[in-house]
């Protein structure tokens, strides 16, 4: 019996395609992307230069303003989310309750749409010239001037946020509806009729037990807006100047326009690196929280 | 018994209760009717404002409120974007690149799947865990030895890079979800299959992957998504106008027109938006509990 399923051919047949992508796209390229960092050069040849790269990073000052970038961006918008979907999903089930569908379907819609798409739309959307762009539009009727709004870094930054927070809120509210689904009628019923409120009931029984879904959303969100690139490079390609240039932008930019592809390759390692650092550490600190309690 | 009946409300009370009710419901609910009102116009308007942007003429663009509507259904928008503004050359590009990937990432993928939970072999949970280990890993890590490696082969100029790369980037996930559908099925259902004279293979085929069906469904849009909507790898292993996908041809797209032609700029994001609307009207059950469950669960 136990040959039929330690068959050796079907094994083989059914891995190795996947297998053999897989290895090629993403196993090999880690490494080899890995090796290139100790080296400079392009696709004529390249040339070792040892630990130089990684010494170029700690004196690169386009590099720390992408990384606060990156940072600041992804803190916000986690955050924004985060918060955002939570508020929404607590819309969703105590106010909309059974009757929610169709809401749920409208804010989740932009979610599907390509992010080249809603960057085309929101440049419109918040445009000075020719067109006076809808926003703008409302600030000249209640008399207040135009906001050149992707003309300044500060600005800028903050249409990002909008845009982030507009396309993806639906997203995590059906994430966290989908944890507070979960928690069983009887007890919020209970502890209404224990005189719990409104406010009360959310912040003593439902938010302790959606923790661990919130937690998810939070690795979630973080490790997708870290590797933010799409939006930002439809919207502003990092701009004005590189006020709005996260590190995935900087990396792609070093390496496809300056043709810099050791430099590059030591900063998309760097960005792996963030990344898994980031996520261990939201792990662990949720770890010893359990524990605690 | 008694006690029963005396508390048991009159009629006429009932009904005055259940008025004062109604009114005091009405009241409490307004802040609810706000928010939905509210919800509707960010969820909405913008989307709305595109579609009738869309129609709209140069002189309407420029010398008209932007919340005017169109004077008129005008389609040359349409015609314009979809002709000289190469949407239609873009959209058989994605269409190109899309059905092979998405096709190879689905098969490939629950095969692997079943290999790996299914079967019984030693180094199973490691090969998993190889795969999963895939999802973490930011796709910048992998795009400049691939660049390389695509020019060395000599195929930079064609849709294989972009073919293979989305086949190696969808395939972690796809792995990971098909193998957690597998796990619920007892093994002993395909040892019965052998029996009556059918291969593992065979097996796998007649019945692993019709039992999986809806599943293997819902990561396909899922993965189909990513794909269709990807700008980076699109991006990167395109040096050549002819092979962008739609996601790079609409960016370029803006550049080509610049400020001045907005028309057919709003046309080519409507098309690129209305296919993706009529997906979601029809599916959106299946794509809201696909995206939300590989999100958890990745």
């Amino acid at each position: 019996m136990k040959s039929v399923l330690s068959d050796r051919k079907t094994i083989l047949l059914l891995l190795i395609p996947a297998l053999l992508f897989y290895t090629a796209v993403r196993l090999v390229p880690v490494f080899w992307s890995f090796g290139l960092s100790f080296f400079e050069g392009d696709l004529r040849g390249f040339d070792f230069v040892g630990a130089d790269n990684f010494v170029k990073l700690f004196n690169d000052k386009e590099l720390g303003q992408a990384l606060l970038m990156s940072g600041k961006y992804a803190f916000i918008v986690t955050i924004g989310q985060v918060v955002l979907g939570y508020l929404l999903a607590l819309f969703y089930i105590f106010v909309l309750r059974k009757s929610s569908a169709f809401i749920r379907a409208i804010i989740f819609f932009p979610t599907v749409l390509p992010t080249v798409a809603i960057a085309l739309l929101f440049k419109r959307f918040f445009e000075v010239a020719p067109q006076t762009g809808p926003v703008n539009a409302i600030l000249n009727g209640f008399g207040l001037p135009s906001i050149d709004w992707l003309g300044q870094a500060d600005s800028a930054f903050i249409v990002i946020v909008i845009m982030e927070l507009w396309s993806s809120m639906g997203f995590f509210a059906i994430l966290l509806y989908a944890g507070l689904i979960d928690i069983p009628e009887e007890l919020i019923e209970s502890a209404r009729l224990d005189g719990a409120t409104g406010f009360q009931l959310v912040k003593s029984i439902v938010l302790p037990l959606s923790l661990p879904v919130l937690l998810s959303a939070l690795i979630f969100s973080f490790n997708a807006t870290i590797k933010v690139f799409d939006s930002i490079y439809a919207l502003t390609l990092g701009g004005p100047g590189t006020s709005t240039q996260p590190l995935t932008l900087y990396m792609y930019k070093t390496t496809f326009s300056f043709q810099d592809y050791g430099y590059g390759s030591t900063l998309a390692l760097l960005l792996t690196v963030i990344c898994l650092v980031v996520t261990l550490a939201i792990f662990g600190s949720a770890r010893r929280d359990r524990t605690k309690a | 018994m008694t006690t029963a009946t005396l508390n048991r409300p009159t009629p006429t009370d009932e009904a005055a209760r259940r008025r004062r009710n109604r009114g005091k419901k009405f009241v409490r609910s307004l802040p609810g009717w706000a928010g939905i009102v509210f919800l509707l116009t960010i969820g909405i308007y913008p989307i709305l404002w595109l579609f009738l942007s869309s129609f709209k003429t140069q002189r309407e663009f420029i010398q008209e409120s932007t919340f005017a509507l169109p004077e008129q259904l005008n389609f040359q928008n349409y015609i314009d974007a979809w002709t000289t503004g190469d949407i239609a050359r873009n959209f058989l590009n994605s269409v190109i690149v899309t059905v092979p990937s998405l096709t190879m990432v689905l098969l490939f993928g629950v095969g692997a799947a079943f290999a790996v939970e299914v079967m019984v072999w030693k180094g199973r949970n490691l090969t998993l865990l190889l795969f999963v280990s895939g999802i973490m890993i930011p796709g910048q890590m992998v795009l400049v030895p691939l660049f390389i490696a695509y020019f060395k082969l000599g195929i930079s100029g064609t849709y294989l890079p972009m073919i293979i790369t989305y086949v190696g980037m969808g395939l972690p996930l796809t792995v990971f979800m098909m193998a957690a559908y597998f796990k619920a099925i007892p093994r002993e259902i395909f040892e019965a299959a052998t029996i009556d004279g059918a291969s593992m293979l065979r097996a796998f085929f007649s019945i692993g992957l019709p039992m999986v069906r809806n599943a293997l469904f819902t990561i396909g849009l899922v993965t189909f998504l990513s794909i269709w909507n990807d700008l980076l790898i699109a991006l990167t292993f395109t040096t050549n106008a002819d092979l962008r996908p739609i996601q790079a041809g609409l960016l370029n797209f803006s550049g080509e027109f610049g400020q001045v032609s907005y028309g057919p700029l709003f046309a080519g994001i409507c098309i690129n938006v209305a296919g993706l609307l009529v997906l979601f009207i029809v599916l959106n059950g299946k794509i809201m509990k696909g995206l939300a469950g590989g999100a958890l669960k990745g």
